[in-house]
């Protein structure tokens, strides 16, 4: 049992009702995570020194790396097997064993993961959470891998960096958030991509006329809607605001949160109704039927269109213009990579096979999976990507900050267990946004104080 | 010779049977220590720190009474789940039990196609939780679901939090009325068929037959049956789980303990103090049972 916290975990969803009382899965778990704790001793607090002025090996590297991932889905699997599988041909005598672990299990147990015996290298992502593993030790310094990694914007650095100044992460792919549309629907209809507020308010009210839902929403889930903020943020304050507000910085009483808001309740009247008890893939698929008119979401939504001619349909733009001073430059785009635990058994390996990973090779073969990503490394062969994708390169690169996403750019105790409640409510209730909003502050000055 | 042998406690015993009896009173208390008492005292001893999960226990700081406060006074999904908890309670109570023990009352008398109604009533207890959220994910959606389809209407059962706890309990009551009649045709099989058929020679009615006859006979089965549903009510969990993870109407407390502990999220501090306000409530509810069933005895 490499990971016994997590598969206890997992086993505890199985149990049958009839023998498990809630709190006492919960207190078992504490139990789990103190035994845990003591099994390794003290690793969190002499977790970073151990690595780093070792470098990354120039020679042959040997032995077993192992790498925890999170693309549990068969067609992502095939794909991290397939780069694995270069890595390891490429570096004969090397081999590289994959731990696959469901997507969402990885995530809710990353922090039993990564007290237990974690893997040498595994998936995570850029953002708050990373530098927070790599403020608590918990995660290895691949400064020196940075060294020798060619072709990554400086905005891809930054966002591997943690605030000591050393890189935690290597990124490998990324996708952006915008307004996605329908081609042919706005040809058919005479639409214009919208570049101001007020021409997306022109747009819905005609397309409102003619029988479409303007925005497609969908919230059951409690996440997508914090993508709509974001990008109402990021237009009303810019970038700077934004990572200072979910870094717990200002105030969530500021008049320029309640303006945001503001913003929000003016469109909500555009968005599909009863979007609370909707998923993302139920809105997505009302816009591949052309029931609504656009959708705030991330490139991802492509995998609710076929293949082929419907997802060469799909276009998007960038949110638009809410303030001239600040304008559109800043973007969402959420980047996934991997990192190095704090203590990996092969480190040189470890070390080689992320260098390998920030590299066009491995990070075209990533793609071939999921075309709704792509690659992070600018000197990847662009020439086998799809209308969408080619589009999504451009726009990426061509944003001056690129923020991640509420959930990674914030504490997740704070986004999960205040934001979703808050956003939710708000749009059941779009007139009580001060209450609202001191609810909040409230709430983020007793978690982040804690 | 008789009067010799009184029984002279544990000394009596042979060597094999003491370690025998040792054995058997201590192993079972170990466990019971070891899985329910050490982590219940353990997350109350939390409650009152604001731990993430992270770190060794020595860097546990004490935060005093400060996540009851934050309970109680901001954490706005805190009073709807007590109040959801109460309507769950209600509504197993009144309708979902009543229900089961009806349906194990008609199965009982013989309807054509017997075992046919108890197999499909209880069928939804055997169901995997994953399917049963299906089902009536299938049911429910409001742009694709049954219920929408055949009416026309365009009601939101999942996201209109004035109208999914009722959609929920819907689901619900349909599971626990399969358990309640199971329980509940158990006993009534059980039941002296002598003592109806006196009734019967006495002029009593079919109703007059179960309410005056075969109901206080049950007794010991009745109170099973509404342990059963309290203990259901206040561990209604899983459904609600499935639907929305708990929350926009459906916030209950074993919901909130679970979005706050387990997961990313981590307060392991604040979900202990939310366990332990739980633990506090059926606490009330073992306590009242156990007065009554010494009470019996």
């Amino acid at each position: 049992m490499t990971r016994p916290s997590s598969e206890a975990e997992y086993l505890a969803r199985m149990v049958p009702p009839s023998v498990r009382g809630v709190d006492r899965r919960t207190l078992l778990r504490g139990a789990l995570g103190v035994g845990t704790l003591l099994g390794v001793g003290g690793l969190a607090a002499c977790g970073s020194d151990s690595t780093g002025g070792t470098g990354v090996p120039t020679g042959a590297v040997t032995g077993t790396v192992t790498v925890g991932s999170n693309q549990s889905d068969a067609v992502p699997k095939a794909a991290v097997q397939s780069y694995m599988d270069a890595f390891e041909k490429a570096n004969s005598g090397t081999t590289v064993k994959i731990n696959t672990v469901d997507h969402n299990s990885f995530q809710e147990n990353i922090n039993n993961y990564l007290q237990g015996s974690p893997d040498d290298v595994f998936t995570w992502f850029a953002g708050y959470r990373m530098q927070f593993f790599a403020e608590k030790g918990l995660v290895g310094d691949v400064s020196d891998v940075w060294k020798n990694i060619t072709g990554m914007s400086e905005a891809l650095k930054k966002a591997s960096t943690a605030t000591d100044g050393k890189q935690y992460f290597v990124p490998i792919t990324n996708y952006p958030w915008a307004v996605f549309y329908r081609k042919s629907l706005f040809q058919e209809k005479g639409y214009e991509v919208p570049k101001t507020l007020d021409d997306l308010n022109a747009l819905g009210a005609q397309m409102k006329k003619d029988g479409l839902a303007p925005i497609a929403f969908g919230d059951k889930d409690g996440w997508p809607a914090m993508g709509t903020f974001d990008q109402i943020n990021l237009r009303v304050n810019g970038y700077d605001f934004h990572v200072s507000l979910m870094s717990g910085k200002e105030s969530w009483t500021d008049p320029k949160v309640k303006k945001v808001f503001d913003t929000w309740a003016g469109i909500l009247p555009l968005h599909q109704a009863d979007s609370l008890g909707r998923t993302w893939q139920e809105a997505a698929q009302s816009l591949q039927q052309k029931k609504s008119g656009m959708y705030v979401l991330g490139s991802f939504l492509a995998q609710q269109f076929s293949k082929g001619a419907e997802q060469d349909d799909l276009d998007f733009f960038t949110f638009p213009e809410i303030d001239s001073t600040i304008g559109t430059d800043a973007i969402e785009a959420p980047i996934d990579g991997y990192m190095m635990s704090a203590k990996p058994k092969n480190e040189g390996a470890a070390k080689k096979l992320l260098q390998y990973i920030s590299q066009p090779e491995a990070q075209l073969l990533a793609l071939k999976a999921d075309p709704s990503v792509i690659a992070t490394n600018d000197t990847a062969d662009t020439s086998g990507y799809t209308a969408l994708q080619k589009k999504s390169a451009e726009y990426v690169k061509s944003a001056k900050s690129i923020a991640q996403f509420m959930d990674r750019d914030t504490r997740p105790d704070f986004a999960s267990t205040v934001m979703i409640p808050a956003i939710q409510s708000f749009i059941k209730n779009p007139k009580d946004i001060d209450g609202l909003l001191t609810s909040i502050e409230a709430q983020k000055k007793s978690i982040f104080g804690s | 010779m008789a009067s010799k042998r009184k029984y002279r406690g544990i000394d009596q015993l042979s060597a094999r049977d003491k370690v025998v009896v040792t054995l058997m009173v201590v192993v079972p208390t170990l466990i019971v220590l070891w899985l329910v008492w050490l982590p219940a005292i353990g997350s109350v001893l939390l409650s009152f720190t604001n731990w993430d999960g992270i770190g060794p226990l020595s860097g546990i700081k004490s935060v005093g009474l400060q996540n009851y406060r934050d309970i109680a006074t901001i954490y706005p999904p805190f009073w709807p789940a007590i109040q959801h908890n109460l309507i769950w309670l209600a509504v197993m109570f009144l309708v979902a039990t009543p229900l089961g023990m009806l349906f194990a009352v008609l199965v009982d008398r013989g309807v054509a196609g017997t075992r046919f109604y108890q197999t499909s009533i209880y069928l939804p207890v055997v169901l995997s939780l994953a399917l049963i959220g299906f089902i009536w994910q299938l049911i429910y959606s409001r742009d694709q679901g049954l219920i929408n389809a055949i009416t026309g209407g365009t009601t939101d059962w999942y996201g209109d939090p004035n109208v999914n706890l009722w959609a929920a309990l819907v689901a619900a009551s349909w599971r626990h009325a399969g358990y309640i009649m199971l329980l509940y045709l158990a006993g009534l099989k059980g039941v002296d068929p002598s003592l109806r058929e006196a009734a019967r020679i006495d002029g009593a009615s079919e109703s007059q037959t179960f309410f005056k006859v075969v109901f206080p006979v049950m007794r010991p089965i009745n109170i099973i049956v509404l342990v059963v549903t309290f203990i259901e009510s206040l561990r209604a969990f899983d459904l609600v789980w499935v639907i929305n993870k708990g929350r926009n109407g459906l916030e209950l407390i074993s919901t909130l303990v679970t979005q706050n502990v387990v997961g990313e999220a981590s307060r392991i501090g604040f979900g202990s103090a939310l366990a332990t306000i739980m633990l506090l409530i059926s606490s009330v509810l073992v306590f009242v049972y156990l007065r009554i069933a010494m009470k019996e005895d």
